[in-house]
């Protein structure tokens, strides 16, 4: 069993109150950086962490905390982007409904090191008794003075708000977060400028997960380098992974990273394997907007080498062969799964949640939404197959946000791995239309 | 100032300049299309996509190329910057798409729409679209809408550039937001009612790209190849009114009075409602001569002669020239054709 830094407790009774949560180790960090650290050692400490954002780009969190511009005498802003609601992905949920006070620990000791006096925790609408939860936790700590004026004597102070969203996926983009945050329509902003410079209320800004920033606690406790001992290369640390689909076990687990994929679905500390006896069809291993991969490449590399769970190794081979860690939204499909009704079932959330901002996106969306019903109800053509390659392609790379590219990469991932599939429903519409029908052909691998 | 090559040309254009601004300088065929970028229009840009040009090398500095294709109406130029926009292949094709996207919810009722003749998305698909279509599925619909006694907004045809958004936005303070819904089933929402009230209304139809929002006064009056552009001016008694407007004449007859475009559609100068609506008689107005229309657009196929090309000066083209004017002649040819 690998370490947890992050659920170690989070069975222990009572955990979300400040009390049970401070017996057992809590708001160490937060003494720890106020009272022995300059903010810049904080800084530090992430960096040395190796620290990757685990909101899905995995873009380094102390490279992006050293972008923030911080000009004389103008706020800076911390922003937790709690919006989930990536498909396949609810970490994040059990992390705050479970811990509220790691997150906002997290938040005291991050806030601390960018120089932040008000930050923000941007919660998912339908989340809203985490909210609950949250602003309980809060009041927790500012009772307890890790809140509010002057915390711990040390002449800093902050303010921590939770805010709900309304309900929309487009809002985890983090500039329309930003955009929702400030009372306006969910758009994302067109970039540069970037948040580290023009963020909320046009500030810098810097906007994190909830596992990022939760990490931030256990960085400055043991120190970077201690953290970076954990994990693979570049993929330091560990990483919460909410494994849903045709397993035994789902469930939230905390791994550390470098845990073979094939160890990760079939040992009993895990997944425990498929259910009900069969066999492995594919796997969506970050959430519902990575590529899809078939059993035999998502166990092994294309290379033949074991996958493992790391940034670098679910992304070997680029996308003809590989896909990515995202956010950890691991769903796994058996023999029965039929893959172009999943592919539309992914196709109509991305058209549902598309703002409608550019061209490409919103017209995009809906016509491969529309070309995947007509397949998935056998009234397709051949035709069809290269016309959805076609749109995910004039989609993807040409939008303002990456939402546009989450809609593009499963339709094209599915068609590259699983054509026989789609081809077999336009030669068989009664069998493949028949209730409980699965295609069990072989996958294209490369 | 930044110096970038723009299509293996050189300009050079103060710091800040978006590309396509550069791009204008340049001006002809080089510039990349643009619907829903509008220079007056502060917060436009970046949403149709049909700017996007490829940054072969960022900068002197960093000359690396940028990954992705750029919005060029809002990314701005640095010192060294080189950019293709009609001599690269990808631009192009991804152009396609981006006709090929916008004009899958489009009705092409152009046969019966206003704006037709006019219309940045017909001259849009026109020069970098293909003809057929690869959609089968239904189009998006929607009843049409009066935004007040003077304005028709019909949704199905609009592409949501956002422009009489931000034209909203600019003319009033209280108002926020027009977009409702999300998605391709976003629209131009109610909210863009509450701001008829304002003398600057009207505006918003000459800022659409499209025939979405129409002139009531002038809907299905005329077909604007066959009316006559004349620029125009009077003493507007509302002060922040130019009065600066193009009236646009069948026979005698005022039928439409808009504000004055630019090459790129854009309009210089607001005016207001009582010049667009009430003004209609040639009395009420100091005429000024006909206003500048493109040669290459429809408008002025009917108003003016065709230019007459000296045989002497055709002497001097080169074969290929002379031979594709020949087959494909664009113009009269003085001495030869008669």
């Amino acid at each position: 069993m690998g370490r947890k830094l992050l659920t170690e407790h989070i069975n222990v009774e009572g955990i979300n109150t400040f009390e049970v949560y401070r017996k057992h180790g809590g708001y160490r960090s937060v003494e720890k950086a106020l009272k022995t650290m300059t903010p810049d050692e904080v800084v530090e400490e992430v960096k040395k962490s190796g620290l990757r954002g685990r909101g899905g780009a995995g873009f380094p969190t102390g490279m992006k905390w050293s972008f923030l511009a911080k000009p004389e005498g103008v706020p800076r802003y911390l922003v937790c982007n709690a919006d989930e609601s990536e498909p396949g992905t609810f970490k994040d949920r059990q992390l705050m409904s479970k811990l509220p006070h790691l997150l906002i620990e997290g938040m005291i000791t991050g806030s601390y090191a960018l120089g932040a006096r008000t930050s923000y925790i941007y919660i998912r609408g339908e989340l809203l008794y985490v909210l609950r939860i949250l602003e309980k936790a809060i009041a927790e700590a500012y009772a307890a003075g890790f809140l509010g004026k002057n915390i711990l004597g040390s002449g800093y102070s902050l303010d921590l708000h939770v805010h709900p969203g309304a309900g929309a996926y487009i809002c985890g983009e983090e500039t329309a977060l930003l955009e929702s945050l400030e009372g306006k329509r969910g758009n994302p902003r067109n970039k540069p400028p970037f948040p580290a410079v023009q963020g909320l209320y046009a500030r810098p800004t810097v906007v994190n997960n909830v596992e990022t920033i939760a990490a931030v606690v256990p960085i400055v406790n043991e120190g970077g380098d201690e953290y970076a001992k954990l994990g693979v290369g570049k993929s330091t640390g560990t990483k919460l992974i909410s494994a849903c689909g045709h397993l035994n076990k789902p469930g939230i687990y905390e791994i550390e990273l470098g845990v073979p994929v094939e160890e990760f679905i079939y040992s009993d500390e895990y997944c425990g394997g498929i259910w009900k006896g069969r066999d492995l069809k594919a796997v969506v291993a970050g959430g519902s907007s990575v590529p899809i991969l078939p059993k035999e490449l998502i166990l092994k590399t294309a290379a033949g080498e074991n996958r493992l769970m790391t940034y670098e190794s679910l992304s070997d081979g680029g996308f003809v062969t590989g896909t990515m860690l995202g956010s950890g939204g691991f769903i796994a499909m058996d023999e029965t799964t039929c893959i172009v009704k999943n592919t539309w079932n992914f196709s109509r959330f991305y058209h549902h949640e598309s703002c409608g901002q550019c061209s490409p996106c919103r017209e995009g969306t809906g016509w491969m939404e529309k070309v995947l019903h007509r397949l998935e109800h056998g009234h397709g053509s051949m035709h069809d197959i290269d016309l959805l390659v076609s749109v995910a392609k004039q989609i993807e790379g040409n939008t303002i946000c990456p939402l546009g590219e989450a809609a593009a990469w499963p339709v094209a991932a599915a068609v590259r791995h699983f054509r026989h599939e789609f081809e077999w429903h336009v030669t068989n519409p009664k069998e493949a239309t028949a209730p409980g029908a699965a295609y069990r052909g072989a996958p294209v691998l490369a | 100032m930044a110096k970038i090559t723009f299509d293996g040309i050189e300009v050079e254009v103060p710091d800040g300049t978006t590309i396509l601004n550069a791009a204008r300088q340049i001006g002809g065929s080089v510039v990349p299309p643009a619907m829903c970028y509008y220079t007056p229009l502060k917060g436009s840009g970046g949403k149709c996509r049909a700017c996007l040009v490829k940054v072969s090398a960022g900068s002197t500095k960093d000359p690396r190329p940028m990954p992705k294709l750029v919005a060029s109406c809002i990314t701005t130029v640095q010192d060294g910057m080189v950019v293709e926009n009609t001599i690269n292949q990808q631009v192009l094709d991804v152009r396609k798409g981006i006709v090929e996207m916008l004009l899958i919810n489009h009705p092409l009722d152009c046969p019966v729409c206003d704006q037709a003749g006019e219309c940045s998305l017909q001259d849009f698909a026109f020069e970098h679209g293909v003809s057929t279509t690869r959609y089968e599925e239904e189009r998006r619909t929607f009843e049409k809408i009066d935004i007040g006694p003077l304005i028709q907004l019909h949704m199905t045809r609009c592409i949501l550039c956002y422009r009489c958004v931000y034209t909203a936005d600019q003319l009033t303070p209280e108002r926020v937001h027009g977009v409702l819904g999300r998605g391709d089933a976003s629209e131009i929402g109610t909210y863009i009612e509450n701001i008829i009230d304002n003398e600057f209304s009207g505006n918003v139809i000459d800022v659409c790209p499209v025939g979405a929002l129409t002139d009531k006064t002038f809907r299905f009056k005329q077909r604007v190849w066959f009316t006559k552009p004349v620029n125009a001016h009077r003493n507007c008694e509302n002060e922040k009114c130019g009065g600066r407007v193009t009236l646009w004449y069948k026979g005698k007859d005022v039928l439409r009075v808009t504000a004055r475009k630019d090459e790129y559609g854009e309009v210089k100068e607001w005016i207001c409602n009582t010049c667009r609506f009430d003004k209609k008689e040639t009395s009420d107005w100091v005429l000024e001569g006909p206003a500048h229309i493109n040669r290459a657009s429809v408008i002025s196929a009917n108003h003016y002669e065709l230019p007459v090309v000296n045989p002497q000066v055709l002497a001097d083209l080169p074969e290929s020239t002379t031979r594709e004017l020949e087959r494909n002649p664009p113009l009269r040819l003085g001495g030869i054709n008669g």
